[in-house]
């Protein structure tokens, strides 16, 4: 898979070159790199909020490059939760609230099953007494374990999680990873983790270095996938 | 930082409305006072319409009831008599005459009784009332006076021109013996209510009627010159037995007269003059204060879009992010799009409302403020249900018209760009 902006012109970049990565279901794995090496763009193309320039994207076993917009949003949906190094959560709604808003706009849950579902991740990620806090009441490291529940929502295959705890002191930072860790493990989703923390890589299962648009494995080497089996293929 | 203690007192997320709504809502909500400030300049906006509507809108069936008052909407008369050069038709050769205008002699409409059964079928007339107009001369003492006549019977004709609501002294009874005349005839001939009158019409008849009222038509001219009395008196004085020089016609819509007049002398032998057509100047001062009214309208209504559209703008630029986590967690362009109009809509509709109340009371104000010095009212409103409710629905209708432009840019926002902003 290969990534450019300002294609035909004559400042046409090229920032991803030939990436080939296939994630398994349940993997937990880091992404490092320097700044301005590619890892956020690949993180949005693996999160269909961008289209490659060349190549493949697989999620689930489904190819992804062929479709309108109309059905990727929906596979985005339900398929892939983000969190990133910002929240990003609605202020002008309360915590519950906010993990219930990709549920809502789906339309397929009741109101009783939107609650439930909501309830349950905010008390997984320890925050049930502020539940009825507004966005702005709430601390930093609290807004971060908001975001984790609400990327959650849809029980996503993948959950994708650029620099999360970027903003976070060591104390929220460390409970924010060990969350997302027991989430990986209690709920099996694949999670690719975008950090500067070699630390927090060293936790995860499998480490990715992007350097200069380019994958360069460190360590564990990553698996390529048998045809059919549930995770997140490029190429 | 959190902040410990009370939670937050948020209204309960009213769950039975649509997702859009939901969210179009509470970001109206969370820009409480932007918000405010826009509704507050749509109500302006509308305040204005509906004052500035009422007002002229009353104004204006205000005037024409008052032109309307003496006159009806038609009037049904004889056609005029024309002159034709006689030719001779032969090839080659041309004629040259010199055509007098005739002089129009008074006579009556040929066959009056089966015009006023035809015009009396039409469902877009209300009544129709024949009538002899003519000239005289009232003698009292040394005085006299050369007067209108307009004889009548008073049963179809009060319902064409509500003569009995103009009486000032006496009453509108008219049996062959009687007259009424206009407040200055009296005034000049010293005459007061029961007292004679000697009449010589132009057809050289004379008789001795009794005045049974004196009117006032608020026209000075029309008070001096009017006169009016039974049909069959007026037949009498003006040598047209039987006959009638006119119809008055009063139709259902008062603006559709020049039309039904069109149809009327299409179909029948007689000349057919509206109110319109006889009070052309008033009538078009009245349609440009209609046109003028209009474009204010127009223009104030096109301020209120601009100032909507403006604050959307600026508002899909603050929300940016916001929108990009949306698309990202799988809300669709098309739900983006709604919740941006939903917002434009819910703008006009506050606007409407606020300005409805605002308008409503400015001319409550307005009318206890403006008065005669009687203490008439000055002014007559005409404040419908219908006013109110069109103007809601074209607010909210321009609020989401408004909304377009800037919803179209947030749906189509790049969802990565919207979260990097």
């Amino acid at each position: 898979m290969r990534k450019s902006y300002n294609v035909g012109q004559p400042n046409e970049t090229e920032v991803l070159h030939g990436i080939d990565l296939v994630l398994q279901r349940g993997d937990f794995c880091a992404v490092m790199g320097p700044s301005g090496s590619g890892k956020s763009t690949l993180l949005n193309l693996i999160g269909l909020l961008d289209h490659p320039t060349s190549g493949t994207i697989a999620i689930g076993g489904v190819e992804t490059t062929t479709l309108d917009d109309a059905t990727l949003t929906r596979l985005r949906g339900r398929s892939i939760g983000f969190v990133f190094q910002h929240h990003h959560l609605l202020t002008a709604f309360t915590a519950l609230e906010n993990v219930m808003m990709p549920m809502l706009g789906d339309r397929e849950f009741t109101d009783a099953a939107m609650t439930e579902r909501a309830a349950a991740l905010i008390d997984t990620v320890g925050l049930t007494p502020f539940r009825d806090r507004l966005v702005g009441q709430l601390s930093g490291g609290q807004e971060q374990r908001v975001a984790v529940a609400r990327a959650l929502a849809m029980k996503p295959a993948l959950l994708l999680a650029d620099e999360p705890t970027g903003n976070l002191d060591t104390t929220s930072a460390d409970a924010v990873f060990d969350l997302l860790r027991k989430v990986n493990s209690d709920e099996g989703a694949t999670i690719l983790f975008v950090t500067h923390n070699p630390l927090l890589a060293a936790r995860c299962d499998h480490t990715i270095d992007v350097v200069d648009g380019q994958i360069v494995t460190r360590g564990t080497q990553v698996s390529t996938a048998e045809a059919g089996t549930a995770g997140a293929q490029t190429h | 930082m959190a902040a410990e203690g009370a939670p937050a007192a948020v209204l309960p997320f009213a769950r039975w409305l649509p997702f859009e709504w939901i969210v179009a809502i509470r970001f109206l909500r969370e820009g409480r006072v932007q918000t405010a400030f826009i509704i507050g300049g749509v109500a302006i906006g509308v305040a204005v319409i509906v004052f500035m509507s009422a007002l002229i809108t009353g104004l204006q069936s205000s005037l024409i009831e008052r032109v309307l008052t003496g006159i009806p909407h038609i009037q049904l008369t004889p056609q005029r008599d024309i002159v034709r050069a006689l030719r001779h038709n032969t090839p080659g050769t041309r004629e040259g005459a010199v055509m007098q205008a005739p002089l129009q002699k008074l006579k009556g409409i040929d066959q009056w009784q089966s015009v006023m059964a035809q015009v009396g079928a039409m469902p877009e007339v209300a009544v129709a009332s024949p009538g002899v107009s003519g000239s005289a001369v009232v003698v009292r003492g040394d005085v006299s006076r050369v007067i209108a006549l307009t004889g009548m019977i008073p049963d179809l004709y009060f319902r064409v021109v509500a003569l009995p609501d103009k009486i000032v002294k006496g009453s509108a009874r008219l049996d062959g013996t009687d007259i009424l005349i206009g407040t200055e005839l009296a005034a000049d001939l010293g005459i007061g209510v029961g007292d004679k009158l000697n009449v010589t019409g132009n057809g050289g008849a004379v008789t001795t009627l009794t005045v049974t009222g004196i009117f006032d038509l608020g026209n000075k001219f029309v008070n001096e010159r009017s006169t009016f009395m039974a049909l069959r008196t007026a037949q009498t004085l003006t040598a047209l037995p039987g006959g009638v020089t006119s119809i008055d016609v009063t139709v259902q819509d008062v603006y559709a007269a020049e039309v039904i007049a069109q149809r009327i002398m299409n179909s029948a032998n007689v000349e057919a003059d509206s109110w319109i057509t006889t009070n052309k100047q008033f009538f078009t001062a009245i349609s440009a204060q209609t046109i003028s009214m209009n474009a204010i309208r127009f223009f104030v209504g096109l301020s209120v879009a601009f100032g909507i559209a403006s604050v959307l703008v600026v508002s899909v630029v603050q929300k940016s992010r916001e929108i990009g986590i949306l698309r990202a967690m799988g809300i669709s362009r098309g739900q983006v799009l709604r919740i941006f109009l939903l917002q434009g809509g819910l703008l006009g509709l506050g606007g409407a409302l606020a300005g409805s109340v605002l308008g409503y009371a400015g001319l409550t104000t307005w009318m206890r403020l403006t008065r005669a010095v009687d203490g008439s009212s000055l002014f007559t409103l005409e404040l419908t249900l219908g006013l109110f409710g069109w103007t809601l629905l074209l607010a909210t209708i321009t609020g989401l018209v408004a909304a377009v432009v800037p919803a179209l840019r947030a749906a189509r926002l790049d969802p990565v760009v919207a979260i990097n902003a």
